[in-house]
């Protein structure tokens, strides 16, 4: 397989776009990924989208996207695994290159949610569970991440606030990032303070799902050599899968497919956990960057919790987390999460992340999960010198 | 209008039937596809088990909007398997993890005036 | 009176009640400003995922394990109610799959206000009685609906009752008699479509509730050649808890007789269960060689009389499934705004 590089990244604010069309958000990031390279280059467009078709009313994206962009003709197709759409699409897009098929291609991450009221949004989002035996029975993913929570809480002794550290951290670094949803700090006693969605879970423990759109241009060693200066290396890509109800697994405060995609691409990488220097988690709630954490290999199972409590994953800490403000502050796009997490680490590396830089980041590591744990993508970046 | 999709369901939804199998005794909901393994026998589950976690709902996807705010759990049933249902006649301060409760067959979802009603399992305090 | 050729019990029995409740001094704070008096202190309501067929499924559930007869041997599965969810599709067919009961039976749907679930009963009678069947489910339910601010809004609550009918000697009590009394008259009706019933105010009484239960029972001591001294209990359908007081009286029972059966002051009207589970509460009770009176009324209107004498096998079935005074027990009060929610009365869109 030949090495694959990040030549161009970019995205969107997060926002209510409410005058702007699924395709005028991918055009925006696409041109800026693009950033000068001529477009008759690009030789295939990978779309990750979890729900264009129940919310944006918008099904056959490839096309649909392709041809807005002026691209009509181009390989061009939309990659669905819920949440997990954005890391799915990525890896399509590496493979792509990786195999020689193309030396030049692009991924997009879109999702526009506004068009739709809330409860439409909710019940679109619960899509991912098991429709007959999880969704029919009126279940959320929030409630199912809520139902990990307490448990979680309740097997390791926390008390109720434990997992406050993420969205505190998330919003600390999303007061950072210009194009985050939320721009504001919060802190520990707000959190206390804040009314349930699902409880445990409160509303400052919980994402909000909002409009974007996220490109990385994938390239060829030839190409990236053409562009010059520092290069980033996609080291390990992985997808892996796991039973599709929540309720089927042995061990369900345990993903199973976070730590296989880790392992498969770390060994692809050829790196271990402690070489990474910054991450990206799917990190909707607390809840969800603490069972990722710890199914990965970061802490020791239980230990998360307390991980972040102790500044683990500050931009200074050994795991930094959500440095662009992770779902809960740089709003949550859903399926193109995953590209979203690897603008963000391609920002980090480049050493252009400001206030939440993180120092030298040189190795970077984004996961992004669907539905609650079943479909995970993890990608390693190296920062080339 | 979502007709056959539920009413595939019935045994599962009306009699929590799931599947026994007769060499090992092991249980499992719900039923899958028993492959090569002629030891899978349709069963209906006692509908005894506890409560291993639960959320109570303010924020509800559509469909749902006329039970707000309500319980979902996962149950780990006496024979083993787990499930996600609904809480029913009870209130959030009632419920806790390792709370006993019993199968009740209730509505899951009303689709409207011209839709169809889906019954379904949910699960309750044991009454004595 | 009725008497079927081979002798038929009652082999299970089995209630329920929702756990919701609302005084009736709460509804009469919304219309009355809480002046005047009130037909029962509370009545059951239904929570928002129940209807005459999830409450027909656990009463039925209750005397399938009580009866501990297999539900693969039921022949019919009939659910009396004015308030089936559909206006057209069976209650029975689903309350039947639900039980476990296999496609070889008869479901079907009994009408007659509050008198459907009895109609169901004697009809039961006629199927094991005549050897056509040996087990039969005849089960009354309701979610009764009464108009916002009407006397029936007071009363009108939810509850269901089920009777496995089988032969006399595997019951816990042998139906010795049954008769009907039945006139056309117009006391109360819901036109087709419409939501709510309308009733005839006091022409409900007299020539309505009073002249059918006492035609029904004098007919059936009468030709049983007995007194209302013969009997240990008695029931009555219950609108509200004075009528079946005043019937009782009237008839010459005593309010010893009647008190076990007697749930209206507590959980209100519910409709086509109501007499049924009267019965009910009375068999959780009973001892072996108590004799039981019970007569039921359906607006339109008619009364079903039964002479009931309980056997030995009441004592180990008792304890089988929750008693209705569990279900009576198991409370929580809403206030007339949840009431509204639950009952749909509010636009949601």
């Amino acid at each position: 397989m030949n090495n694959v590089y990040i030549i161009g990244a970019a995205a969107t604010p997060v926002a209510e776009h409410y005058n702007r069309t699924l395709v005028d958000l991918a055009r925006e990031a696409f041109n800026k990924a693009l950033n000068g390279i001529d477009p008759s280059r690009v030789g295939a467009l990978y779309i990750g989208n979890a729900l264009g078709g129940e919310l944006a009313g918008q099904s056959n994206l490839g096309a649909a996207v392709a041809s807005g962009l002026g691209l009509a003709g181009i390989e061009a197709l939309r990659v669905e695994a819920a949440g997990a759409s954005g890391g799915a699409a990525l890896r399509q897009g590496y493979l792509a290159v990786a195999s020689g098929a193309y030396d030049l291609v692009v991924v997009l991450g879109v999702e526009k949610v506004t068009d739709k009221l809330e409860e439409k949004v909710e019940a679109s989002i619960a899509l991912a569970t098991d429709s007959d035996f999880e969704a029919a029975n009126g279940v959320t993913l929030t409630s199912q991440w809520a139902m990990l929570m307490r448990r979680y809480l309740h097997e390791y002794g926390y008390e109720a606030d434990a997992l406050a550290p993420f969205p505190v951290n998330a919003h600390a670094n999303g007061a950072n990032n210009k194009g985050a949803l939320y721009r504001f700090a919060i802190n520990a006693d707000k959190y206390r303070k804040a009314p349930m969605i699902a409880s445990p879970l409160n509303m400052l423990d919980c994402s909000t799902a909002a409009d974007g759109a996220a490109a990385v241009v994938l390239a060829a060693p030839h190409i990236a050599s053409e562009l010059g200066g520092a290069r980033i290396r996609i080291a390990g890509s992985a997808l892996a899968s796991d039973s599709l109800a929540l309720h089927a697994r042995r061990d369900p405060l345990h993903f199973a497919a976070a730590q296989r995609s880790t392992a498969a691409a770390l060994a692809q990488a050829e790196l271990s956990l402690s070489d990474i220097d910054v991450l990206e988690l799917t990190d909707p709630h607390g809840i969800a960057a603490a069972i990722a954490l710890e199914s990965c290999g970061f802490v020791e199972r239980g230990q998360a919790a307390r991980h972040a409590a102790d500044g683990g994953i500050s931009p200074t800490g050994s795991t930094p987390l959500a440095t662009g403000g992770g779902y809960k502050a740089r709003g949550d796009l859903l399926g193109a999460s995953g590209v979203y997490q690897a603008v963000e680490l391609v920002r980090q590396l480049q050493g252009e992340a400001g206030a939440s830089q993180v120092a030298d980041a040189k190795v970077a590591f984004a996961q992004c999960i669907g539905g609650v744990g079943t479909t995970a993508v993890t990608h390693i970046f190296v920062k080339e010198a | 209008m979502d007709l056959a999709k539920h009413w595939r369901l019935k045994g599962a939804r009306y009699r929590l039937e799931g599947q026994r199998n007769s060499a090992t005794g092991e249980y499992r909901f719900p039923a899958q596809d028993a492959g090569q393994d002629p030891n899978w026998e349709t069963v209906a589950l006692s509908g005894r088990g506890e409560v291993w976690s639960f959320s109570v709902l303010r924020q509800v996807p559509s469909g749902f909007e006329e039970f707000a705010p309500y319980p979902v759990a996962l149950i780990k049933l006496e024979e083993g398997p787990m499930l996600t249902a609904q809480l029913t006649d009870c209130s959030e301060e009632e419920i806790s993890i390792g709370m006993p409760v019993e199968m009740v067959t209730r509505r899951l979802s009303d689709a409207g005036e011209d839709g169809l009603l889906v019954y379904g399992y949910k699960f309750r305090p044991v009454i004595e | 009176m009725m008497q079927p050729k081979r002798p038929v019990g009652i082999v299970g029995f089995g209630t329920y009640i929702p756990r919701y409740r609302i005084a009736a001094k709460e509804i009469a704070r919304i219309w009355t400003d809480g002046q005047g008096g009130v037909p029962v202190e509370s009545k059951s309501v239904p929570g928002p995922d129940e209807d005459t067929i999830t409450m027909s499924i656990e009463a039925a559930r209750n005397a399938l394990r009580r009866a501990q007869v297999p539900a693969e041997r039921l022949s019919a599965v009939w659910v009396g109610s004015e308030s089936h969810p559909y206006s057209v599709k069976p209650s029975g067919t689903l309350v039947a799959e639900a039980i476990g009961a296999q496609p070889w039976v008869s479901a079907a749907d009994w009408e007659f206000a509050c008198k459907a679930g009895s109609e169901a009963l004697t009809a039961g009678m006629g199927m094991v009685g005549s050897c056509m069947a040996d087990y039969v489910l005849s089960i009354g339910a309701d979610t009764a609906q009464g108009r916002p601010g009407d006397a029936l809004e007071y009363t009108a609550s939810a509850g269901a009752a089920a009777l496995l009918l089988g032969p006399a000697e595997e019951s816990v009590a042998k139906i010795e008699a049954a008769l009907s009394y039945v006139t056309d008259t117009p006391d109360f009706f819901r036109r087709a479509d419409r939501p709510y019933p309308v009733h005839g105010n006091r022409f409900t009484g007299e020539p309505a509730y009073f002249h059918q239960i006492m035609s029904s029972t004098k007919r059936l001591l009468s030709d049983l050649g007995r007194t209302p001294q013969d009997y240990t209990y008695a029931v009555f359908h219950q609108p509200n808890a004075k009528f079946p007081q005043v019937a009782a009286k009237r008839l010459g029972f005593s309010d010893a007789q009647i008190a076990p059966g007697l749930l209206s002051p507590q959980i209100g009207n519910t409709y086509s269960a109501a007499a049924l589970m009267g019965l009910c509460a009375v068999l959780d009770i009973a001892k072996p060689g108590d004799t039981i009176f019970v007569a039921s009324y359906g607006s339109g209107a008619g009364s079903d009389a039964y002479s009931l004498v309980v056997t030995d096998a009441i004592l180990e079935r008792q304890n089988r499934a929750p008693r209705t005074s569990a279900y009576v027990a198991r409370k929580q009060f809403i206030d007339y705004a949840i009431y509204v929610k639950w009952r749909k009365e509010l636009v949601m869109g």
